[in-house]
C-alpha cells in the first residue's frame, strides 16, 4: 500500500527528468523515459490494486502531509483508494501506457518527442491526482492540471497558429466550468465545514435536507464544471477542435480520461446529487440531448477524427444519462469500456494517419482494408464495441445496462434517447468504417500506404481489442460499497430480457441500414446532400448544431469589442484631464506674453477701464 | 538595533556601489548582489530564531505585541520617534525584499551598462526605503520612508527606461509616476495629521506612534475621512482603478529590476500599509467602507484583465494583469477573515514571484529579439531555448494553476471571503476565466504560430537559468507546502482580524443580505 504514491510519482519524475534534461536527451531516449515511466506505473498501479482487492477492505486512506492549515480550513496531500479510484488509477494507468507505447511508434518522425512527452507524463500524473486525491482541493489541483495538459497537447504542433487557438478554446471553455465547480466548493466548505470527500458525504445530508436550496445549487455548480470537462451541452464545442492534437492525445486526454472525469467528479459526489433529485435529472436530460445532438453531428463529418470526438461526447451522454437515474455503477462501466474501445478507436486512426501519410480526411481515403489488416480489424472490433454489437463486444454490455437502468428507474424518455442514439451510432460508425476502408482510395496517399510495423505499433492495438470485446466486460469495477446500486440492480426480470433483443435489434437494425446505405446508395445519398434542403441540414449538423456560430457572435465578438473600446484604458485618459487642463491653461497664459508692446498697452487699458467701471458702477 | 541595521545595510551598500563604479562596472554589481544577499540572510537568521506563531497567545488587553522592537526619540516636540518593529508579516516582506532585490540585480546584470554605480545607488535605496516602510511604526517616520522611495524610483525610471510608442517617453512615465504617489503620499499626511491632531485634543500630547494612536477615539466622519486619505494613497500604490494610471507606464518604461521591484515589492507596501494601518487604525470606518473596497476590487479584477488583453506590448499587458491581481488582494484585506488575511499574505507572496519572473522573461526576450511589440513576436517556442518553458510556468502562475502559490493565495482569499460576501467572490471567480484569456494569449501571441524568421537565439545562461529555477521552485513550494509562511504570518494577521473583526458581526449580515 505504500507503493500508492509512486503510481503518480513515477511519471512525474519522468516530466522532471525529461523537462531538466534541457535537450541533453536524444528523442529516442526521451521516448523511453516517458514510456517506462507509465508502464513502472502501471506496474506500480496493479501490484497496489491486487493488495487492495486482497485485503478485503472498502477503502485506504493516506495522507501525505498537510496542505495548508489556517483555522478550520485543512485540505491535505492526501489519497484515497477505494474501488472507483482503483477502477479509474488502472484505467488511466493500464490504458496509459498502452496509449504511451504507440505515441512512441506514432511520434517517431517527430524531432520535439521530448516534449510531448513531459506533458504526457505530467498529465498522467494529473489526473492520477485527480482520481485518487481524498479532498476537493487535491482534486480539482488534478482537474486544473490536466486540463493544463490538455492545453499544452491540443497545441502541441504549435507553427500552426489554429492549432494554438483550438487549445486555447478549450482551455476557456473548460475553465468556464472549473469557475462554476469553485464556486461549488466555495459554497460546499462553507456549509459543511470540511472539504474532505468522505466527509462531505457523510456531513451532508445531516446539513442539507433533500431538495434544499444549498444542495441544489452546490450540485448545480459542481455539474457546471463536470460539463466543461466533459464536453457536454451547452459547454461542448471544445472538443472537437481539440483533435488538432496528435492522435495519441486523442485517444489518452480526449477519449479515453480525462473527458471522462466528469463523470468521476458526480460519481464521487453522488451523495450531493442525490440531495438534489431535480439537479440529478438535469444530468440525465443533459447527456440525454448531448448524445442525441453528437450523433447527429457525428454523421455528417468528413474528418476521422472529428467522428471520432462526436461519438464520444455521444457516448459520455450515455454515461450522464445514467449518472441521471442513479445509476452510477452503470456509469463507471461504460466508463471503462469506453475507454477500452475508444482508445483502440482513436489509435486505429492515428496508425491509418501515419500510414497514409497525414491523410484523415474520408473523402481521401478508402480501399485501405486490404494494405492495413491490422488497423482495419482494430477499426472492426472498435466500431462493433462502439455500436453495441450484441453479445460479442464490451460496448454492448455496458450499454444495455444503462438502457436497463433508466427503463427500470421509469425514465421511459430518457431510455427512448438512449435507443435513438444507439441506431445513430451504428449508423455513424459503419460510415466511419466504410468511408475509411472500403470503396476507392480517394488519393495518392491513401493509394500508396504502408502498413505500420513492430509490436510498438501492434501491441496496444491487440491488447485493446481483446479488452473490447465480451472479454473486457468481464472485468467488473468493484464499486460495491463505494457508490450505491442502481435503481434495477435487483430486479433483472424478463423485462431486461426484452430490453437487450430490442437494443440488440436497434443497432443491428442501424448497422444494416448504414450498410445499404453507404454501399448500396452511395451515390443516390450525395446527389441528395449535393444541394436543397437537404444540404442545409448537412452543413448544419456538419457544424455541430452551430454552437459555434452562435456563442462567437453571443460571446467571443462583444468580448473583442469591450477589448478594443477599453484598449486605450479610458479610465487613465479622463484622469489626464487635469493634466491637460494645467497644459491648456499654460498655453493660454502664455500666448499673452507675446513680447508685443502695443497687446501689452491694449490689455493693460482695458483692464484699467474694466476696473474703474467695477468701482464706479459698484460704488 | 539588528532592525536599524536592515535598514541602513541597503543604503551603505548603495554608496558603496555608488563609488566602487570607478573600478569598473563589476564591483557594484557584486556589491549590490552581496548587500541583498546579507539583508536576506540577516532575514531568515531572525526567521530561524523567532517565534513567530506563538505571539498570538497574547491577550486581547496588550493592543499590539511585535517580535523585536527598536526605538529611540527623534523630535521628542511632538512625539515622533525613530521607533522600529517587526512581526510575522513585515519578516515576510523584507525576505522577499532581500529576496527579489538580488534577482533585480541579477537581472539587470548585462541589460544596464551605463552608469552602472549609480544605477545600483538607486536600486538599493529604493529597497532601503521599502525596508524602512515596512518596519516603521512610527507614522512619521513610514510617512518619510514612504516617500523616500519614490525619488530613486523616479530616477531608475527616467535615466534608465526605455521609451515606448506614442509619445510614451520614459521621462513622462516617471514624472506621472512620481505624481500619482507624491500627490496621494500628501493625502495621507494629512490624515496623519489629522488623526495626531485629534489625539492632541484628547489627550493634550502629541504623538505619531502607532499603537498610541490606535486608542485615540474618532467620530465616525472623522475617521471615515481619515481613513479615505489613508485608503487613497494605498490605493494608488496597489493599484487600484480608477487610480491605476501610473503603473502600466511605468512598468513599460522601467528597466527590467525597476519592474521586478515594483511589481514585486512597491505594489506590497500599499497591501501592506492597508494591513498595518488603514484596517487597524480605523475598523470600524474600514468595516462600513469594506462594500466600496470590495466593488473597486471586482472592477479591478475585470478592467485589469480586460485591458491585458488588449494591449500588444508584453510588459503593459504584465503590468495590466498585476491590476487584476491587486484585485484579489483588495477583497482579501476588506473581507478580513484570518483566512482571506492569510490568502492574501500567500497571494503578495505568489505575484510577486510571478510578476518577477514574467518581468525578467519579458528583459530576457528584449535583449534577444530587441522588442517587446507582441506583433512582432510568435512562432518562438522552438528558437528560445529554456526561455518559453519557463514563460509557460509563470504564465500557468498567473492564471492561477493550482500548484502554485498563486491558486493557494487566490483560493484562500476566495475561500475566506465567500462566508462574508459570497456575491463579490462569485463575480471575481469569474476573473479566473479572463486570467485564463490574457495569459493564454501571451503564449499564443509570443510563442506559438509560425516563425516569424529563419535561426534561433540564444539560450539562457547559467546566471538567467538558475534566476528562473529559483522562481519557479519558489511558486512551487509555496503552492505544495506554504505552512512555513503562513505560520511566519499567522499571528500578524490574526491579530489584524481580531483589530478589525470586533465590529464584524454587525457588517456582516450588511453585506451579505442573509444571516
Amino acid at each position: 500500500m505504500t507503493l500508492l504514491p509512486w503510481t503518480f510519482l513515477l511519471p512525474l519524475a519522468g516530466t522532471l527528468i525529461l523537462s531538466l534534461s534541457r535537450g541533453r536527451l536524444s528523442p529516442r531516449a526521451s521516448s523511453v523515459v516517458g514510456v517506462t515511466s507509465v508502464g513502472l506505473a502501471a506496474l506500480v498501479a496493479a501490484w497496489v490494486g491486487w493488495r487492495f482487492l486482497a485485503s478485503g477492505e472498502t477503502s485506504i486512506d493516506m495522507t501525505l502531509w498537510t496542505w495548508v492549515t489556517v483555522g478550520d480550513f485543512r485540505p491535505t496531500i492526501g489519497l484515497h483508494l477505494d474501488g472507483l479510484s482503483l477502477t479509474l488509477m488502472g484505467i488511466i494507468t493500464g490504458v496509459g501506457f498502452l496509449i504511451h507505447l504507440f505515441a512512441a511508434w506514432y511520434m517517431q518522425d517527430e524531432a520535439g518527442r521530448l516534449r510531448f512527452f513531459a506533458y504526457m507524463n505530467l498529465f498522467v500524473f494529473s489526473m492520477l491526482l485527480l482520481v485518487l486525491g481524498d479532498n476537493v482541493l487535491l482534486l480539482y489541483l488534478g482537474w486544473e492540471g490536466v486540463g493544463l495538459c490538455s492545453y499544452l497537447l491540443i497545441g502541441y504542433y504549435f507553427e500552426t497558429a489554429a492549432n494554438g487557438w483550438a487549445a486555447f478554446k478549450a482551455f476557456i471553455i473548460t475553465r468556464l466550468g472549473d469557475v462554476f465547480l469553485a464556486i461549488g466548493l466555495f459554497l460546499m466548505f462553507r456549509e459543511l465545514g470540511t472539504l474532505d470527500i468522505t466527509e462531505i458525504l457523510a456531513r451532508a445530508p445531516d446539513v442539507w435536507a433533500e431538495g434544499a436550496w444549498q444542495a441544489q445549487v452546490a450540485s448545480l455548480l459542481i455539474l457546471g464544471g463536470a460539463l466543461g470537462k466533459s464536453a457536454q451541452l451547452p459547454l461542448h464545442t471544445w472538443l472537437a477542435d481539440a483533435m488538432a492534437g496528435p492522435t495519441p492525445v486523442s485517444a489518452l486526454i480526449h477519449a479515453a480520461t480525462m473527458v471522462t472525469a466528469g463523470v468521476y467528479l458526480i460519481a464521487r459526489l453522488h451523495g450531493v446529487f442525490e440531495l438534489a433529485p431535480a439537479v440529478l435529472y438535469l444530468v440525465g436530460v443533459i447527456g440525454a440531448l448531448t448524445l442525441l445532438l453528437a450523433g447527429f453531428a457525428a454523421l455528417a463529418q468528413t474528418d476521422i477524427k472529428r467522428v471520432l470526438a462526436y461519438s464520444t461526447m455521444s457516448q459520455i451522454g450515455y454515461m450522464f444519462l445514467a449518472l441521471g437515474v442513479g445509476a452510477y455503477d452503470a456509469a463507471i462501466f461504460h466508463l471503462m469500456t469506453h475507454a477500452f474501445f475508444k482508445a483502440l478507436l482513436f489509435l486505429s486512426a492515428g496508425s491509418v494517419i501515419v500510414c497514409t501519410h497525414h491523410e484523415q480526411d474520408m473523402r481521401r481515403l478508402g480501399g485501405l482494408w486490404r494494405k492495413l489488416p491490422l488497423t482495419y480489424a482494430g477499426f472492426v472490433i472498435g466500431g462493433a464495441a462502439l455500436s453495441a454489437l450484441p453479445l460479442v463486444s464490451a460496448g454492448f454490455f455496458s450499454k444495455d445496462e444503462i438502457l436497463w437502468q433508466e427503463l427500470a428507474s421509469g425514465h421511459g424518455g430518457l431510455m427512448l434517447a438512449g435507443l435513438v442514439g444507439a441506431f445513430l451510432t451504428s449508423l455513424y460508425t459503419l460510415r466511419l468504417i466504410i468511408g475509411t476502408f472500403h470503396g476507392e482510395p480517394g488519393s495518392d496517399n491513401a493509394r500508396h500506404a504502408e502498413p505500420g510495423r513492430g509490436p510498438v505499433h501492434g501491441l496496444p492495438l491487440v491488447v485493446l481489442a481483446v479488452l473490447s470485446t465480451f472479454i473486457g466486460a468481464w472485468i467488473h469495477p468493484p464499486l460495491e460499497g463505494v457508490l450505491p446500486a442502481g435503481p434495477g440492480a435487483d430486479a433483472h426480470g424478463a423485462g431486461h430480457t426484452v430490453l437487450g433483443v430490442v437494443a440488440a435489434l436497434v443497432s443491428l437494425g442501424g448497422l444494416v441500414v448504414a450498410a445499404w446505405l453507404f454501399l448500396r446508395r452511395q451515390r443516390w445519398l450525395a446527389e441528395r446532400v449535393a444541394g436543397g434542403w437537404e444540404a442545409r441540414l448537412w452543413w448544419f449538423w456538419n457544424q455541430a448544431w452551430g454552437f459555434d456560430i452562435a456563442y462567437d457572435r453571443l460571446f467571443v465578438r462583444p468580448y473583442r469589442w469591450l477589448v478594443r473600446l477599453l484598449r486605450s484604458d479610458v479610465i487613465d485618459r479622463a484622469l489626464l484631464l487635469p493634466a491637460w487642463l494645467s497644459w491648456a491653461l499654460h498655453r493660454g497664459l502664455s500666448l499673452t506674453q507675446s513680447g508685443k508692446l502695443r497687446l501689452y498697452a491694449t490689455t493693460m487699458a482695458a483692464g484699467a477701464t474694466l476696473i474703474l467701471l467695477v468701482l464706479v458702477l459698484g460704488g | 538595533m539588528t532592525l536599524l541595521w536592515l535598514i541602513l545595510i541597503p543604503f551603505i551598500g548603495g554608496l558603496l556601489c555608488w563609488q566602487a563604479e570607478r573600478f569598473g562596472p563589476m564591483p557594484p554589481r557584486w556589491i549590490a548582489l552581496g548587500t541583498m544577499l546579507i539583508e536576506l540572510l540577516i532575514t531568515l537568521g531572525l526567521w530561524f530564531q523567532g517565534e513567530y506563531h506563538l505571539a498570538n497567545a497574547g491577550t486581547a488587553s496588550e493592543a499590539v505585541r511585535w517580535s523585536m522592537e527598536w526605538r529611540v526619540p527623534w523630535i521628542p516636540r511632538f512625539g515622533i520617534d525613530v521607533h522600529l518593529a517587526l512581526d510575522g508579516l513585515s519578516l515576510v516582506l523584507i525576505a522577499l525584499t532581500g529576496f527579489l532585490g538580488m534577482l533585480a540585480v541579477l537581472c539587470s546584470w548585462n541589460e544596464i551598462v551605463k552608469r552602472v554605480g549609480f544605477f545600483h545607488l538607486n536600486l538599493l535605496w529604493i529597497l532601503g526605503g521599502v525596508v524602512g516602510v515596512f518596519l516603521s511604526i512610527d507614522l512619521f517616520l513610514f510617512f518619510f520612508f514612504w516617500e523616500m522611495m519614490l525619488v530613486p524610483m523616479y530616477f531608475l525610471i527616467a535615466l534608465w527606461g526605455h521609451s515606448g510608442s506614442e509619445g510614451r517617453t520614459r521621462i513622462r512615465a516617471a514624472t506621472k509616476f512620481f505624481i500619482y504617489t507624491q500627490a496621494s503620499g500628501l493625502l495621507m499626511l494629512v490624515s496623519i495629521l489629522g488623526l495626531v491632531f485629534v489625539h492632541h485634543a484628547n489627550t493634550g500630547e502629541y504623538s505619531f506612534d502607532y499603537a498610541t494612536l490606535m486608542q485615540t477615539s474618532l467620530s465616525e466622519s472623522t475617521a471615515m475621512w481619515l481613513m479615505l486619505g489613508f485608503f487613497v494613497a494605498f490605493a494608488v500604490k496597489l493599484p487600484v482603478v480608477p487610480v491605476h494610471g501610473w503603473l502600466p507606464d511605468a512598468h513599460a518604461q522601467a528597466p527590467t529590476a525597476g519592474s521586478v521591484d515594483l511589481a514585486g515589492i512597491l505594489l506590497k507596501t500599499a497591501a501592506y500599509g492597508m494591513l498595518r494601518f488603514a484596517l487597524p487604525l480605523f475598523p470600524d470606518a474600514s468595516q462600513a467602507f469594506a462594500p466600496v473596497a470590495m466593488t473597486l476590487g471586482v472592477i479591478g479584477i475585470f478592467y485589469g484583465a480586460i485591458l491585458a488583453c488588449g494591449q500588444q506590448d508584453m510588459k503593459r499587458l504584465i503590468a495590466y494583469t498585476s491590476i487584476a491581481h491587486m484585485g484579489f488582494v483588495l477583497i482579501g484585506i476588506y473581507a478580513g477573515t484570518e483566512l482571506a488575511l492569510q490568502g492574501v499574505v500567500l497571494m503578495m507572496v505568489a505575484h510577486a514571484f510571478s510578476a518577477a519572473g514574467l518581468f525578467i522573461l519579458s528583459g530576457q526576450l528584449y535583449e534577444r529579439l530587441n522588442t517587446r511589440d507582441m506583433r512582432q513576436m510568435g512562432g518562438l517556442w522552438g528558437r528560445l531555448g529554456s526561455l518559453p518553458g519557463f514563460s509557460l510556468c509563470f504564465v500557468a502562475a498567473s492564471l492561477g494553476m493550482p500548484g502554485t502559490a498563486n491558486f493557494l493565495g487566490e483560493f484562500l482569499i476566495l475561500f475566506g471571503s465567500f462566508p462574508v460576501a459570497p456575491g463579490f467572490v462569485v463575480v471575481a471567480s469569474f476573473g479566473f476565466v479572463l486570467a485564463a484569456v490574457y495569459s493564454l494569449l501571451l503564449m499564443q501571441r509570443v510563442y506559438f504560430g509560425p516563425a516569424q524568421g529563419e535561426g534561433v537565439f540564444a539560450d539562457l545562461d547559467r546566471r538567467e537559468y538558475l534566476m528562473m529555477l529559483s522562481l519557479v521552485g519558489l511558486v512551487l513550494l509555496f503552492g505544495l507546502y506554504p505552512q512555513p509562511l503562513l505560520d511566519t504570518t499567522g499571528a500578524a494577521m490574526g491579530e489584524v482580524q481580531r483589530l478589525f473583526g470586533v465590529v464584524s458581526q454587525s457588517t456582516t449580515l450588511l453585506l451579505t443580505g442573509a444571516p
